[in-house]
């Protein structure tokens, strides 16, 4: 098992009531932004990661987004980088670069080549379409997400595999001379990692690259359907999917005492956490969803995912902040009452962290001691079977000491546990066995991906609860 | 009584949906970046006189997308290979906010193909002060809001958003949000180009209107279009209290003026 | 002063026959890239980078190219990064990102941000408009070259201190909501310094930006006279330009012994040197000169004056050569390429014409190849001529071992930079961490400072 220690490189000093002004993190103006403390934040983030490398983290995953407090990976490359000199034997993950705002495709060829080169071959590039905030900060036209992300991830395989030089002319991207110097360094070409989110589409393009797919923490319920996808379409192609295709990541906060974790824990609240994210306006500009996504996204009730994509948040987007249009607003979220001067911001707080214990019941976020965190992990691991798992460490305001002893608690009793866990349970990572490898024949039976009697075990996600 | 039909033709290329209403002269009417509105007052006032085309914009509704309509200028080519394959050329245009711009592209292009041009708040070209809408960074909702000064006052803008939201309705949205994005994403809802080729127009009479609240458009942009028309004539009449859509915010003025100009 | 150690980090593994047959090292075909000695030398010319440091240079100087083995960083803001965290005073200065192959400029304002914060505010950003062979690879249109340049390059400035949101919508970028999260550490915004060849257009613009302006290695009197139009635009602007407001890049390699220097020293003609950093065709394209960029190119090319990027005065079309006689490396490298391209040259031949040139090369101080002892003096020349208030050491581009280029680099700082700021302060050479470029106001009238020595110059020639 591959077993990842992630964090967004939250900037925690960022004023919450400015946030929850804001009703989200994206677009707290960047005034707020104190570079001293930006400049210590970044060295003691890849503190953490040495540390994880030393204390038993197989791999160490990054992200990105751009114009955002949540997380100052806005070129996540650069962190990634610096790991490669400083770290010597974790995979250094990144889920992922958002492939549609790069613009220049060749150049990130480049960069990730030379970022493998400088770490002998450990690094695992991961795309993503980016959310729709990061389409708006980098002026990513969202009508045509999809084939931006398509074409630049062909391009970028081209320039990887094909000897150069050679012409390249797309729908979106033209070059006339691909001929990259800088080469990667592991053969044909690196693994990628795909995460996502709700986005069927995703999963089945995973599957027919062979790519394994990461789920960001997703309901179980969901995660199983968008597995069992994916090993369908896996049959499809020819092959059998197994643990090796799969990932995810949890949020988790591990402390000596169950008083001290549950008092900690509630950092993973902070602005109203991940779906608090980015505003409606911003999360899903048009063009961005497939209309197959967009019905199926209105169907979901319980899924929230990391950007707090709801079915409310939909219905949110489309008829907005008036009251005439569409549906009438006596209801609506917190965020929708704030906007309208209903709610202060001392209440919008009070419900956010109200939030905390159900957070928990839902295994949205996993808080507590080694001993009361390993039975839920174990529940997760036994339904979903994942051949990576990452731990997502807080991203509100915990001390510097808090977030190393986390680390140091993962690293001596979680992991070693997972690991026993993971043996017991027949789960193997994308390094013991390549996804892809075993062809599947028609018509025959395939071990199942998840564990549907261990799902019946596990709590339901309170779909009001938003984290 | 039938007083429009929807008809899908096969021309320039695509399967177009079109609708059509009224008798006498024919009329091009290229609708907004919201979409066809529906057979709103304004036209079945002008469709007492004038034969209506109403080309639905292809992406949205029934009109399927045509991929080499890659910006509003190729969107203006578009029309004017469907008004020659059509020949209906010369023929007097009216078009609304992104079908204005689409219009005056068309117009740049060969100003022969209108006799008569009425450019209701087009986008297209940046104003002078304020900032065009960014109406893709926005909800639906707060788009939709932006185009009207006064929504009280305005009844048939309640006519055409009270209610409940229709799952359709919101598709709609979407598709139609979804296909400006695609065309006018980069540079913002605005050709930097548009000015300059519009003053080699000549020999046709062009009305603007404008609202001078209008919060979608800055009214600063009307001086813009007129001082890009300088050579030829061009009338420029802007409406106080009124939004984005004088069409159905002052209608009874804006149908009066717009007879009276393509007489 | 500011002593700066530079690598170009060349891939010196490639073969030099591959080299030659492709007339440049430019669109040497990648296969010939093996990954083993890129991960190697990679970190080796980090290690080299952190001995740097620790032997006393002041700041590290990185710069970009694209699918060449001349220089392997392509992406050099992630050899920038890695200085961030592993180096803990020195400078790190990117001469210089080149900014109209981008496409996403503000991008770069939040990649160059992020490492100033992890550096604690050691970056040095500078900007290139990129050689024609960048514009090639990149698909960045050279027509609007310049254009692209001054826009991205006011894009990330407003990024950097113009507080979001905000709108930007210019000729040829848009963005509808600027507002990284991540700005830079120093304040208003690091300095920024400009490195150039023979561009006249691109010096005014730094002097009237108050960037200091760093000359890559070009003739000294062509380099006085574009530090004379520096001064004199300066002077227009309402400053006094001084030696804050230049640099100086020079080849510099050092060994125990003079012998050994100058059996060592011969490397840096490898493949053809910088002659052969690409071929004409990808030079130039089209648009990318103006036309009075263009008419100064060809008059300064004498014998003597070689400029980094193979651009000749043949290249540009002048009417007499005289392909036998061997000239400047660049005449030498152009001409034989061309006699290469008619195949009416071997391989051989015209590796032996790039190499009889070494002596020349060293005569003409395009080469600085000796001990301690034969070295400084030289180095004291071009300080007198041009008086730079940055100093930039290039380190050997040819197949030396890492060893050797190690003990240059240990020589260089026990003995050479010792000795070179000794001489600076002599001269009463100030750098622009010293002195900020610009703050000195220039009185109508008055005379400026001297920015150059004549005599020295004439001395040296």
């Amino acid at each position: 098992m591959h077993i990842m220690y992630f964090t967004e490189r939250p900037y925690r000093d960022v004023p919450e009531d400015e946030v929850i002004k804001n009703r989200s993190f994206f677009g707290v103006p960047n005034r707020f932004y104190d570079a001293q403390v930006g400049a210590r934040l970044y060295n003691e983030y890849l503190d953490e990661d040495v540390y994880a490398e030393e204390v038993g983290f197989d791999g160490i995953m990054l992200n990105e987004h751009h114009g955002n407090p949540f997380c100052m990976g806005a070129v996540m490359n650069v962190e990634a980088a610096i790991l490669a000199r400083i770290t010597k034997k974790a995979r250094i993950v990144l889920l992922g670069n958002p492939l549609p705002v790069v613009k220049n495709p060749v150049r990130l060829a480049e960069e990730l080549a030379e970022i493998d080169l400088i770490s002998k071959g450990r690094l695992v590039p991961g795309w993503v379409r980016g959310a729709g905030s990061e389409q708006i900060f980098n002026q990513a036209n969202p009508a045509y997400n999809r084939e931006y992300f398509n074409e630049a991830h062909d391009l970028v395989m081209a320039c990887w595999t094909k000897p150069g030089p050679f012409r390249w002319e797309g729908k979106h991207f033209n070059f006339r001379y691909v001929n990259p110097w800088v080469l990667p360094y592991q053969k044909p070409r690196p693994p990628i990692w795909i995460p996502g989110v709700i986005s069927a589409e995703t999963v089945i393009w995973c599957a027919k690259h062979k790519y394994p797919y990461i789920g960001l923490g997703t309901a179980l319920q969901s995660t199983v359907e968008l597995w069992n996808l994916y090993g369908q379409t896996a049959a499809q192609e020819g092959y059998l999917a197994g643990t090796e295709n799969f990932g995810y990541l949890q949020q988790i906060h591990v402390a000596e005492t169950e008083e001290q974790a549950q008092q900690q824990g509630r950092a993973a609240l902070f602005g109203g956490g991940a779906a608090n994210f980015s505003r409606p306006e911003h999360t899903l500009p048009p063009g961005y969803n497939s209309k197959e996504a967009t019905r199926r996204l209105a169907k979901q009730a319980t899924d929230y995912g990391f950007l707090g994509i709801t079915s409310e948040k939909l219905k949110e987007s489309q008829s907005g902040d008036v009251r005439h249009i569409g549906i009438p607003k006596q209801n609506g979220d917190t965020r929708d009452k704030l906007r309208r001067g209903e709610v202060s911001i001392e209440e919008a707080k009070r419900k956010i962290y109200a939030n905390y214990q159900k957070a928990q019941d839902g295994l949205q976020i996993i808080i507590g001691t080694p001993k009361t965190v390993i039975p839920k992990l174990k529940l997760i691991m036994e339904v979903l079977r994942p051949g990576v798992f990452g731990l997502f460490q807080a991203n509100g305001p915990l001390t510097t000491q808090q977030r190393l002893t986390s680390i140091r608690l993962m690293g001596q009793e979680v992991l070693p546990a997972m690991r026993e866990i993971a043996k017991g349970l027949g789960i193997v990572d994308p390094f013991e066995r390549e996804p892809g490898s075993r062809p599947y024949t028609a018509g025959t039976q395939y071990d199942s991906l998840v564990d549907l009697e261990a799902l019946k075990r596990a709590p339901k996600r309170d779909e009001s609860v938003r984290v | 009584m039938a007083e429009w039909t929807e008809e899908i033709t096969h021309i320039a290329g695509t399967d177009l949906a079109m609708i059509k209403g009224g008798k006498g002269k024919p009329l091009l009417v290229l609708h907004e970046e919201l979409g066809h509105p529906g057979w709103m007052s304004y036209h079945q006032e002008l469709a007492k006189d004038r034969s209506l085309i109403i080309p639905i914009q292809p992406g949205y509704g029934k009109s399927p997308r045509v991929d080499a309509i890659r910006n509003v200028h190729e969107l203006g080519l578009f029309y004017i290979r469907m008004l020659n394959e059509m020949n209906l050329a010369p023929i007097d245009v009216i078009g609304f906010s992104i079908g204005g711009w689409a219009a005056a592209e068309m117009a740049s292009a060969n100003s022969k193909i209108f006799r008569k041009m009425v450019l209701v708040a087009p986008s297209g070209i940046k104003p002078a002060e304020g900032e065009i809408l960014d109406i893709f960074a926005v909800t639906i909702g707060t788009q939709v809001n932006a185009t009207i000064h006064d929504a009280a006052a305005t009844p048939e803008f309640r006519k055409l958003y009270g209610g409940e939201r229709t799952p359709e309705q919101f598709e709609a949205f979407e598709e139609a949000r979804t296909e400006s994005a695609r065309i006018a994403w980069d540079p913002i809802l605005n050709n930097p180009s548009l000015p300059f080729f519009l003053q080699g127009v000549k020999g046709l009479p062009t009305q603007i209107i404008w609202g001078r609240e209008d919060a979608t458009v800055p009214v600063s942009a009307a001086a813009a279009y007129k001082d890009a028309l300088k050579n030829t004539d061009v009338k420029l009449t802007i409406f106080d209290h009124c939004g984005h859509r004088p069409e159905i915010e002052k209608s009874a003025e804006f149908v009066k003026l717009v007879r009276e100009f393509l007489a | 002063m500011i002593l700066m150690y530079f690598t170009e980090r060349p891939y010196r593994d490639v073969p030099e026959d591959e080299v030659i047959k492709n007339r440049a090292f430019f669109g040497v075909p990648n296969r010939f890239f093996d990954r083993d000695v890129g991960a190697r030398l990679y970190n080796e010319y980090l290690d080299e980078m952190v001995y740097a440091e620790d032997v006393g240079f002041d700041a590290i100087m990185l710069n970009e190219h694209h699918g060449t083995p001349f220089c392997m960083g392509a992406v050099m803001n992630v050899e920038a990064s890695i200085l961030a965290r592993i180096t803990k005073k020195a400078r790190i200065v990117l001469l210089g990102n080149p900014l109209p192959t981008f496409k996403n400029p503000l991008r770069i304002a939040e990649e160059l941000a992020t490492i100033d914060c992890i550096s604690h505010g050691r970056l040095v950003p500078g900007w290139v408009r990129g050689a024609g062979s960048e514009q090639i690879f990149n698909e960045a249109n050279p027509a609007y070259n310049r254009e692209y340049f001054e826009e991205a390059h006011d894009l990330i400035l407003a990024a950097w201190t113009r507080p979001g949101p905000f709108r930007w919508e210019g000729k040829h970028f848009n963005y509808r909501y600027v507002n990284p999260w991540v700005t830079p550490y120093q304040k208003p915004h690091p300095p920024i310094m400009i490195p150039g060849v023979l561009s006249p257009e691109t010096v005014v613009w730094c002097a009237k930006h108050r960037y200091p302006y760093l000359g890559l290695g070009t003739a000294l009197s062509a380099t006085a006279e574009l530090w004379n139009i520096y001064g004199d635009t300066a002077a227009q602007e309402g400053y006094v330009a001084g030696s804050e407001n230049f640099g100086y890049l020079q080849h510099v390699f050092v060994a125990e012994t003079e012998e050994k220097a100058q059996e060592l020293g011969k490397a840096h003609l490898f493949g053809g040197g910088q002659g052969a950093f690409s071929r004409p065709e990808h030079t130039l394209p089209p648009g990318y000169n103006s036309k009075e960029a263009t008419k100064r190119l060809a008059r300064t090319m004498t014998a003597g004056s070689g400029g980094f990027l193979g651009v000749s005065a043949e290249q540009l079309g002048r009417a007499k050569t005289n392909d036998d006689q061997p000239g400047n490396l660049q005449q030498v490298a152009d001409s034989t390429r061309r006699r290469l391209a008619r195949g009416e040259a071997t391989i051989e031949e015209a590796k032996a014409a790039i190499y009889k040139s070494y002596q020349k090369a060293q005569d003409g101080l395009q080469i600085i190849t000796g001990t301690p002892k034969t070295v400084i003096p030289k180095i004291r020349t071009i300080l007198e001529v041009l008086r730079p208030g940055v100093f930039g050491v290039f380190q050997s581009q040819g197949p030396v071992s890492f060893e050797d280029r190690m003990t240059s680099i240990r020589l260089l700082g026990q003995e050479v930079l010792p000795a070179v700021r000794d001489i600076a302060k002599e001269l009463g050479i100030l750098d622009p961490f010293e002195r900020q470029p610009g703050t000195r106001p220039y009185t109508t009238g008055t005379k400026r400072d001297q920015l150059i020595s004549l005599e020295a110059l004439r001395a040296q020639s």
